[in-house]
């Protein structure tokens, strides 16, 4: 198809805990075209967040290589990744704690480009950008002078937006952007991404735990589960064939919001092992319902079962 | 439906008195439990959702917040004319609520078992041993097994906690649960298993139900009836089956069209333009007004009455009116 414009190569991030190792990221391999949003979903500690945080070096890898254009940015020294990172910016889950309160809408939007030279001492440039940024995410002009506590959560994560999108990057990762944001609310912010990325032409890492969510915004799907990438296809396949035993659970347990559907539930029994020190084998023989012996001795490898479409499951 | 009413709630209100004002938390709001039902209670963040539970249990903090006007009827009792002493006995002993973060519902010192026990013996006569069974026992309903009653909450997972909050809400079997938000603060595949939980109980105990969620798929899956919230009032009030086959208020609708769906693609989501209103605004006409896509002149002017489409389904909409001309009247 296109050009990949971020490769993920064998990444691990582990982090020491009293208890031994916590196998955050454990090995994970993907790729991302230019222009499309991939989803990344998972229960939480499943090690998502930590992923798309070390993805624009926000967490230092343990192993592995990140390149972006085909350049490993976990070579750049911090002068280079400081210039780097307006090609890569992050939009964070809790609009209420990620903007500083104590800053203008003006400030926060503004923040930003007081890293990039052009900018740096010419103030009509910036109030000129502002307005214009906040055009584009759809904020009123007459919020400029507000502070965050006097805007509601779906606002604030139109600033959020803003700060991000100011030094034209050409990729984000977006955690969990509109999970604190009610229905009605979360249709706004949504629809307002998918109009930015067509505008704009932004690659997106879309972070996730509602997999309802993922599968309007994304063009493919991975699936996490402790650390690891269990399954990843496109995401009308992910939907319509999913294959590995996780995955098919993970989606029998969205309600729907529909009486007219009848459909076979997979109700898994106990709660996700905890990542710290993870045994050998499937990280999810614990809870399959289909376990073998295989399962709990060799940790099965992300294999292609067909076209584009990953499984890591012994059967 | 020819079932008594367990609950009755008749023009209630309930306002806090700010800094910048009063916030109408709740407006003149009707609902009607029955025995052995499951209501939903469906609505955005500030709808007036939980300051409802609250009320029923009269526990609304006072300063700021005030019951001003209406009635609570509990097997035909005015809750709100209970003395303190006698709502401590019907808290727990008639009507129990579980609370949306499990995190924070349970007492971090104090065993799981003991928390139950505390519960047991402040309505039952039951001695220490007994009481000490009963618990297990309530704990082995909810799936924790013996050899983990005498655990702390903190080496619960989440899912777990909310099993004991359960396990404390059933253990005088109330006639009614009021679960705030049970799930929200679980993993997908928890929730699943902590709501099949809660079906087979409520089934199995007879136990009216009133589920506060803002998921309409949880709804789908296990309330009888369903109130949709806005602004502090019910705009819609229907049973399931019909609410999910006709819904009629626009901002039902609007509910329905912005939740992302699985089965179809879609390349747009529907919006429902601006915000909810401020709640210390006083709203002269239909609080929805300002967002509604089919918005007429009079709904600006006053607020519309309840309208009857089917038995059982209301809705508070002019639209309906005109049609049906005997509507209008309150519930």
């Amino acid at each position: 198809m296109s050009e990949k414009l971020i490769e993920v190569k064998g990444l691990k991030k582990y982090f020491k805990v009293k208890a031994g190792l916590l196998h955050a990221v454990d090995d994970v391999n993907f790729h991302i075209d230019k222009g499309e949003t991939l989803g990344l979903v998972g229960e939480s500690g499943c090690g998502k967040s930590t992923t798309g945080r070390t993805l624009i070096r926000l967490i230092e890898a343990d192993v592995g290589e990140i390149l972006f254009d085909g350049q490993d940015i976990r070579k750049l020294d911090k002068r280079q990744l400081k210039a780097f990172r307006q090609n890569m910016q992050m939009v964070f889950q809790d609009p209420y704690s990620s903007l500083n309160p104590r800053l203008s809408i003006f400030d926060l939007i503004a923040e930003p480009l007081m890293n990039i030279s052009e900018y740096a001492r010419d103030s009509k440039r910036v109030q000129e950008r502002v307005e214009e940024l906040m055009d584009t995410v759809g904020l009123s002009r007459r919020l400029v002078n507000s502070y965050p506590h006097e805007l509601d959560g779906g606002r604030r994560q139109r600033v959020g937006i803003a700060r991000a999108l100011s030094v034209k990057p050409g990729f984000l990762v977006l955690d969990e952007p509109v999970s604190a944001l009610d229905v009605c609310i979360q249709a706004q912010v949504i629809n307002l991404l998918k109009r930015l990325q067509q505008q704009l032409d932004l690659t997106y890492l879309f972070i996730s735990h509602d997999l309802s969510v993922v599968k309007h915004i994304s063009n493919r799907i991975a699936v996490m589960y402790l650390g690891k990438i269990v399954e990843l296809s496109d995401r009308n396949t992910i939907f319509q064939k999913p294959q590995h035993p996780y995955t098919k659970a993970l989606l029998s347990a969205i309600p729907i919001p529909s009486i007219h559907v009848n459909r076979q539930r997979v109700i898994l029994k106990g709660d996700v092992p905890s990542p710290v020190n993870p045994p050998d084998g499937c990280r999810f023989a614990g809870r399959c319902p289909y376990v073998q012996d295989r399962c709990r001795k060799e940790c099965p490898e992300l294999r292609e079962v067909e076209p584009g479409h990953f499984v890591a499951c012994h059967f | 439906m020819g079932e008594k009413n367990l609950l009755e709630i008749k023009g209630l209100n309930v306002v806090y008195k700010v800094e910048d004002g009063v916030v109408y938390a709740v407006n003149d709001l009707n609902l009607v439990v029955h025995n052995k039902e499951t209501l939903g209670f469906v609505g955005e963040t500030g709808a007036g959702k939980t300051t409802t539970a609250m009320s029923i249990m009269r526990l609304i903090p006072s300063p700021p917040g005030k019951i001003v006007g209406g009635e609570i009827l509990f097997n035909g009792e005015d809750l709100l004319k209970k003395n303190q002493r006698q709502m401590r006995a019907i808290r727990g002993q008639d009507i129990s609520m579980i609370f949306q973060d499990p995190m924070t519902s349970l007492n971090p010192s104090m065993r799981v078992d003991d928390q139950i026990v505390e519960m047991l013996r402040l309505h039952k006569p039951l001695n220490k041993h007994a009481a000490k069974e009963e618990a297990h026992k309530l704990l082995e309903t909810v799936g924790i097994k013996r050899e983990r009653a005498s655990d702390y909450p903190h080496q619960f997972s989440g899912g777990m906690k909310q099993r004991v909050v359960i396990a404390i809400a059933l253990a005088c079997n109330p006639k009614l649960i009021i679960a705030d938000e049970p799930t929200t603060a679980l993993d997908v595949t928890i929730q699943a298993q902590v709501m099949d939980l809660m079906r087979e109980l409520k089934d199995r105990l007879d136990t009216s139900m009133i589920l506060i969620t803002h998921d309409l798929g949880i709804v789908a899956e296990i309330c009888d009836t369903v109130a949709i919230m806005y602004a502090g009032g019910v705009v819609e009030y229907a049973s399931k089956e019909q609410l999910y086959t006709k819904p009629c208020h626009p901002y039902t609708l609007g509910l329905f069209n912005s939740i992302p769906k699985l089965d179809v693609d879609e390349e747009w989501l529907e919006e429902i333009d601006g915000l909810p209103p401020e709640p210390t605004e006083v709203i002269q006409g239909c609080p929805f007004s300002p967002r509604c896509p089919k918005c007429m002149e009079v709904c600006r002017e006053r607020k519309p009455g309840a309208t009857y489409v089917e038995e059982g389904h209301y809705v508070r909409c002019f639209l309906f009116e005109q049609q049906d001309k005997e509507g209008g009247e309150d519930v």
